[in-house]
């Protein structure tokens, strides 16, 4: 069984998508002769030709809005946006059509596409190549908004988003394509995209996060583990339509909940938690919700990135927190 | 069946590749005087290139977009502007940032992730490298506007790529350009790459400059490597919009020489042969051979040029490694004109998260 890491399971994921299905078809800037400027389409265009892995032309507007349309006509469009940083173009597209295509036609005509971005920060990359913004497309009705944070998820995730007949914005934490390999069947097997993963079990405290966080907090839970303190991580994956459900019965459990996003704070998918937390959860709660996050500045250019990061030190101090309080 | 509307591309170039002279120069810019301050500024947009790549490579620069082999654009199009007209550049504009007055060392800090390096100490109403291709055109035809409405003599000028005429931005600021008669030129450094995407791929029209023609203006194709033809088409460009005639688009053909950035690697998708051959077109070798034809440049000329440029770069690289990074709370002070009170608790925060304690 193949051993990959989180870019190459994206990779296998579309290849297996279009093996599967003709009408998957994959389109972007760079995404054909050179595979992807970071190699997610690699190998696509030599195996089903350029009908299927377009080049496109340098227009991010274009590339939703025609997805929208191949989507209308049948076809399955994954699209790829280069960098986060660009995809705003097609929030336009978005907010106006994507997402409400379905519903304005009554079911009528469906937009069964998939927009694929690398995001986030802590590569030492250049302006506008390191914020993390999902929660401008979580407030999007209609849309899916997917999160990987392992091989395994991302092959599973993206083959679902793929299968999906809505629209899914497929966000791909770019400091950890390469941070892990791991054994990923390439069995065709979806994954739900409306489950939170549970990836440790712990009754004192629930961490709740998504994307390149889940490897910080992963950290944090070990070394509370070390102070006898037992963590449950919660990997929310689909931050839209988000598993609030999961997370509930957690804290029901634990009492105690620190969400991790490396997004800025203020309208984060963290305030949308700890609102349902308050919500639904109030009477098991023994502790304030906190957030762990990126601060609410404009993310820094690569020589002060460090300081808008979240990091272990900033969870285990807040989870500390929780468990002095009560 | 009437013909109602005819346009015509004029492609202009005085020098060719060896240098020799294509066809009459106008005499103001026949002269070494016009032409040498041009070959300097190329020459230290080089060093400053070469630099910097070799910065990047030892990690002491972050990714960095190099602009060798299309100096003689920036170098034409920031000698020609005068300084209160304004720059709009992209990202591959070193050598017209340096004509207008930006500093090497700024462009060093910028390139290495720090903010400061867009904090110009000369140009006070150029804009900040853009990122987000053509973008910036709207910016450009925004300024224009402005200008237009007080009346002033100044021209803002816009730089993009080849690729950047695909988006909707660059679009619609020709549009507006054309129909409210700004006063703005758009240089187009027509590369020929977008990365890995070939200009060919990029548009099915056969030039970049007859684009303008839709906006409802002129547009001209130069020979981006001779900085005789850049400079011309600019002077006219400039004086146009300066004397409220309205916009220009300058397409400079010209070679991407380098990889896409330091994080590309353009032997994927292009045949070293093509860049082999581009290379003879090499803008440097046809000025020099230019300047020496007129007796007005050396061996010696060329030896001091090389020695000035490589120490005012080393100077440049001296003072920004010796600049400290910024302290975390920087990335709240600059956020807003005043901070406004609810973040004085998040700055607080950031300051002693990121303390040693
Ligand atoms: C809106 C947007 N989309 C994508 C990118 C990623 N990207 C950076 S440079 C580039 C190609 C630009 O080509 P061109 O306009 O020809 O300029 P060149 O780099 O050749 O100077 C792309 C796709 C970006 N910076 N901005
Ligand atoms: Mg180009």
């Amino acid at each position: 069984m193949a051993e990959v890491n989180l870019v190459e399971a994206v990779n296998m994921a579309l290849a297996r998508a279009m093996e599967e299905d003709d009408n998957v078809v994959v389109l972007g800037e760079d995404v054909g002769v050179n595979g992807g400027v970071f190699r997610a389409t690699v190998g696509l265009l030599d195996r089903f030709g350029k009908e299927r892995v377009m080049d496109t032309p340098l227009a991010e507007s274009l590339i939703a809005g025609m997805s929208i349309g191949m989507a209308a006509m049948g076809l399955k469009p994954v699209a790829e946006i280069q960098f986060m940083g660009f995809i705003y173009p097609c929030v336009d597209q978005l907010v106006c059509h994507a997402s409400r295509l379905r519903n304005r036609t009554r079911g009528r005509l469906g937009c069964p596409m998939v927009l694929r971005a690398p995001f986030g920060g802590g590569i030492h990359a250049p302006e506008h190549h390191s914020e993390s913004t999902e929660a401008i497309f979580a407030h999007i009705p209609g849309l899916r908004v997917v999160i990987p944070s392992s091989p395994s998820r991302a092959y599973g995730l993206l083959l679902a988003a793929i299968r999906d007949p809505d629209p899914v914005i497929f966000l791909e934490p770019k400091r950890i394509y390469r941070l892990v390999r791991q054994e990923v069947p390439d069995d065709g097997t979806a994954l739900p995209l409306d489950v939170c993963f549970t990836l440790r079990e712990g009754t004192d405290l629930t961490l709740v996060t998504w994307g390149a966080m889940v490897h910080e907090t992963l950290q944090a839970a070990d070394a509370l583990a070390d102070q006898g303190i037992s963590a449950e991580v919660i990997d929310v994956a689909t931050v839209k339509p988000l598993d609030a459900e999961s997370i509930l019965i957690s804290v029901e459990k634990t009492g105690r909940c620190v969400i991790v996003h490396e997004a800025a704070r203020t309208a984060g998918m963290g305030a949308e938690i700890a609102a349902r937390l308050c919500d639904e959860g109030l009477l098991s709660l023994m502790a304030p919700v906190k957030r762990v996050t990126g601060f609410d500045t404009v993310m820094p250019l690569p020589r002060s990135e460090h300081y808008y990061m979240p990091n272990v030190k900033r969870i285990l101090k807040t989870c500390r927190e929780l468990v002095d309080y009560a | 069946m009437t013909r109602i509307a005819e346009f015509a591309v004029e492609y202009i170039q005085f020098l060719d590749p060896a240098g020799k002279p294509t066809q009459d120069i106008p005499p103001h810019l026949a002269e070494a005087e016009a032409i040498t301050p041009m070959y300097r500024l190329m020459a230290l947009t080089r060093t400053f290139d070469a630099k910097a790549i070799a910065l990047q490579r030892t990690g002491q620069l972050g990714t960095y977009a190099s602009s060798l082999g299309q100096e003689a654009i920036g170098a034409a199009v920031g000698l020609a502007m005068r300084q209160d007209d304004v720059l709009v550049p992209s990202y591959r504009e070193q050598a017209a940032q340096f004509a207008r007055g930006v500093t090497l060392e700024e462009l060093f800090l910028y390139w290495s992730g720090d903010e400061r390096g867009s904090r110009y100490s000369g140009p006070q109403f150029d804009f900040p490298i853009s990122i987000p291709i053509a973008t910036q055109s709207c910016h450009a035809v925004g300024a224009a506007a402005a200008i237009k409405l007080r009346g002033e003599p100044r021209v803002v000028v816009e730089g993009c790529g080849d690729g950047a005429t695909s988006k909707g931005d660059f679009y619609e600021s020709l549009n507006l350009a054309g129909v409210w008669h700004l006063p703005v030129v758009f240089v187009v450094s027509n590369n020929q790459w977008a990365i890995s995407v070939p200009r060919s791929r990029q548009s099915g029209a056969k030039t970049l400059a007859q684009k303008a023609f839709a906006g409802g203006f002129e547009g001209v194709q130069v020979d981006g490597n001779d900085p005789v033809a850049v400079r011309f088409a600019m002077d006219n460009a400039l004086e146009r919009a300066r004397s409220g005639g309205g916009p220009t688009l300058v397409e400079a053909v010209t070679y991407r020489l380098q990889d896409h950035t330091t994080a590309d690697d353009a032997s994927r998708y292009r045949d070293a042969e093509e860049v082999e051959t581009a290379k003879q077109s090499d803008p440097m070798i046809r000025t020099r051979r230019y300047l020496e034809s007129l007796q007005a440049w050396g061996d010696e000329d060329e030896a001091a040029l090389k020695e000035e440029c490589g120490r005012r770069v080393q100077e440049a690289v001296e003072a920004y490694l010796a600049t400290p990074p910024e302290p975390p709370e920087a990335m709240f002070d600059s956020l807003y004109a005043e901070l406004p009170g609810a973040l004085t608790g998040q700055r607080a925060e950031a300051i002693k998260e990121n303390s040693d304690g």
